[in-house]
């Protein structure tokens, strides 16, 4: 069953259109891979899918499990379990990422009429998640990716994710920053979530995350639209020979 | 009727405020001449206003008008509502002494309690003898109208050495509507003391009141105080408080400040640094909602050398509130080797919302360090998203992020218990947010 049905998307950023007609299906229990140039879009297309404001959909529509994604607000489309691992997390001085991680789930959960974690509950749970993706229990004191290092970022990301279980996760860029063993820690992370009713987007610049994270389909994005779509294989040609290809059929 | 006429008409409505108090108001017939003279200060100047450099951003005038008539002596009635107000504003353990509507209340406070260190007596009691605590140096008028004007207060005198393990809260408690009443207080702390107070202001069931305290501080050599004020007055309240504090040698003195409450309100410190070597941290937040104008002006006055003041101040202003911090560090020419820094932040959580944000540093000493820094900001809509994103409706993303805000405020206070208890009230505030 379609999951994310992203049709003819029309995305302006102050008066210039960036995304001009992109179409994407992604069915439960895929992986995706995105790949493209830089400034092809990418990032714009994670956020609008997030929800961010700023951007101007101007045509075209998303569905998520046959809803229509962009009438709803960011926080009600984390609660149905939409994920963006942002390409560039935010710091969040003075909330600690314990209390973050806890209000947020507990704010999905009571979106979604279930009940809230119990703190004992929680607290193991975390510290289960954090233990597989080797993040130190200090670091969840700290506040919300204050003076983590890029590679800690990312990873922060990766518990959220496996913390929230959603049924979509949009990982935009996930492997920049991180060393190789972060990188297969993470990749890990990613896999132990695969299921058959989940899909990932992963959105990448190197074949290698796609060694670790086995795409079913991988895209190719170029100015603003999905040039090309094919199995895992595509991703070895794009390392080999580079996008320039693709530039005149965008 | 001609402006001469007027004048005289407002001018006997205001003496009207004093006659008519008169016989109310406690002393020997010396303090009563004594608050005459001050009530004749206070009647000459009127209600402070814009023209009034102190008072500029803050025209009790225009934002006020004028003062209620001083509101009668609590009954039985009030006695229970306030007693009520007591239970859900004690902080757990502390020593609680009650003033209600102005007046000490015997009945609702913690007096046997107290460590046997602490002396206590109440204002009336000392007026018996003289008028000395209604003397300040001080030509302000709403100094010199609660001069005229208190009805009672606490007099609080720690011993030497005393090392006191729990909290004095001094708890006042307004239960008369459209009424005002003057309190007046004095806390001596001897040297190498160390004591928490912490005051607390409330309504119960009143509203439209006016409250208007006095305190005075003096804080001997080496000790350690923290003293903080937790203003939370019904939203259509006024209260203006004045605090006078004097601090000793070598001393450790953590001043925190919160206004959640008020219509209009206004808390005046004057701090001196009398003695080397102390250390003050002076700390405040102003959570304004719809148009509450709440004032917090700081005077921290470096007399002599070798004295480290920090203050961290920080507003959060929704609707069409409007928040003023003055933060005035002086230096005086003795005072060498100071060490003063200020940092004002305001969060403005609406357009209409305003700051008034005032630092000023008067040095007339050579090597001093001092600085100060101001800011005005929305919250960031990137933090914002991040958070909705995660699944955080909007208010509470808001919450969780001035939550932070406020924080840096509010983690100076050292003490775990009292900095919850504090956190408590902040987050009751965020709840009232529409
Ligand atoms: N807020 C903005 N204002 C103006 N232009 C923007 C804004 N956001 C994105 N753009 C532009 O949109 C285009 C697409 O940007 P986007 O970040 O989606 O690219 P990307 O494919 O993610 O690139 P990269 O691989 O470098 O991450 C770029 O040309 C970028 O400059
Ligand atoms: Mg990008």
């Amino acid at each position: 069953m379609a999951l994310l049905e992203v049709k003819d998307l029309q995305v302006r950023v102050e008066e210039r259109e960036i995304l001009h007609g992109l179409t994407l299906t992604v069915n439960e229990g895929e992986i995706h891979a995105i790949m493209g140039p830089n400034g092809s879009g990418k990032s714009t297309l994670s956020h609008v899918i997030a929800g961010k404001p700023g951007y101007e959909v101007t045509g075209g529509q998303i569905l998520f499990k046959g809803e229509d994604l962009l009438e709803m607000k960011p926080e009600e489309r984390a609660a149905k379990g939409v994920f963006l691992a942002f390409q560039y997390p935010v710091e969040i001085p003075g909330v600690a990422t314990m209390t973050f991680l806890r209000t947020a789930l507990n704010a999905q959960r009571k979106a979604r009429g279930e009940s809230e974690y119990s703190t004992p509950d929680f607290l193991k749970k975390v510290r289960e998640v954090s233990k597989s993706l080797n993040i130190p229990q200090d670091m969840l004191k700290r506040g919300v990716n204050v003076g983590f290092s890029g590679g800690e970022k990312k990873r922060n990301e990766v518990l959220q994710m496996a913390l929230f279980e959603p049924s979509l996760c949009i990982l935009d860029e996930m492997d920049s920053g991180l060393d190789i063993d972060a990188l297969r820690i993470a990749a890990d992370g990613v896999n132990a979530l695969h299921s058959p009713k989940r899909a990932m987007v992963v959105i990448t610049h190197y074949q290698r995350l796609l060694n670790y994270i086995v795409p079913d389909v991988v895209h190719v994005m170029s100015k603003g639209r999905v040039v090309k779509s094919g199995g895992k294989e595509l991703a070895l040609e794009l390392e080999a020979s580079g996008y320039a290809q693709f530039e005149d059929a965008a | 009727m001609n402006v001469a006429v007027a004048k005289t008409g407002k001018g006997r409505a205001v003496s009207d405020l004093f006659t008519s108090a008169e016989g109310r108001l406690p002393g020997s017939p010396t303090v009563i001449a004594t608050r005459r003279e001050a009530f004749e200060t206070y009647e000459r100047l009127g209600l402070p206003h814009r023209r009034i450099e102190e008072w500029k951003y803050t025209d009790l005038r225009a934002l006020v008008g004028e003062v209620l008539p001083l509101a009668a002596a609590p009954d039985a009635a009030a006695l229970k509502r306030a007693a009520d107000a007591v239970k859900a504003q004690a902080i757990a353990g502390a020593r609680k002494l009650v003033l209600v509507d102005g007046v000490f209340a015997a009945d609702l406070s913690d007096v046997k309690e107290l460590a046997t260190e602490v002396g206590f007596r109440t204002l009336r009691e000392t007026l018996e003898k003289d008028a000395g605590l209604l003397k300040t140096a001080s030509t302000d008028a709403v100094i010199a109208l609660n001069a005229a004007m208190a009805t009672d207060g606490l007099v609080l005198s720690i011993a030497d050495g005393a090392q006191l393990s729990v909290p004095i809260q001094i708890i006042h408690i307004a239960t008369a509507a459209s009424a005002s009443s003057f309190t007046r207080s004095q806390v001596a702390i001897g040297k190498g003391a160390r004591a928490t107070i912490v005051e607390s202001f409330v309504a119960a069931g009143a509203k439209a009141y006016q409250i208007s305290d006095a305190v005075l501080i003096t804080v001997g050599d080496d000790a350690d105080v923290a003293h903080i004020r937790l203003m939370d007055d019904s939203p259509d309240a006024l209260n203006v408080t004045s605090h006078f504090v004097t601090i000793g040698a070598n001393v450790k003195f953590n001043f925190f400040n919160m206004t959640t409450g008020a219509a209009v309100s206004r808390l005046q410190g004057f701090i001196t640094l009398a003695g080397e070597g102390s250390e003050l941290s002076a700390n405040g937040v102003n959570l304004l909602q719809k148009t509450e104008h709440g004032d917090t002006t700081l005077v921290v006055d470096h007399a002599v050398p070798n004295c480290v003041s920090r203050e961290v101040f920080r507003a959060v202003i929704d609707d069409r509130a409007h928040s003023v911090f003055q933060g005035r560090i002086i230096v005086r020419p003795d005072a060498q080797k100071t060490d003063g820094k200020m940092m004002i932040r305001a969060l403005l959580l609406s357009d209409e919302a305003e700051a008034d944000n005032k630092p000023e540093l008067e040095i007339f000493a050579d090597d001093v360090s001092c600085g100060h820094g101001a800011t005005a900001g929305a919250l960031d809509d990137n933090l914002l998203f991040y958070l909705k994103a995660r699944g955080l409706p909007e208010k509470q993303a808001q919450a969780l992020l001035i939550q932070a805000f406020v924080g840096e405020a509010i983690e100076q206070i050292a003490d775990d218990n009292l900095r919850e208890h504090v956190i408590g009230i902040a987050e009751r505030w965020l709840e009232r947010r529409s």
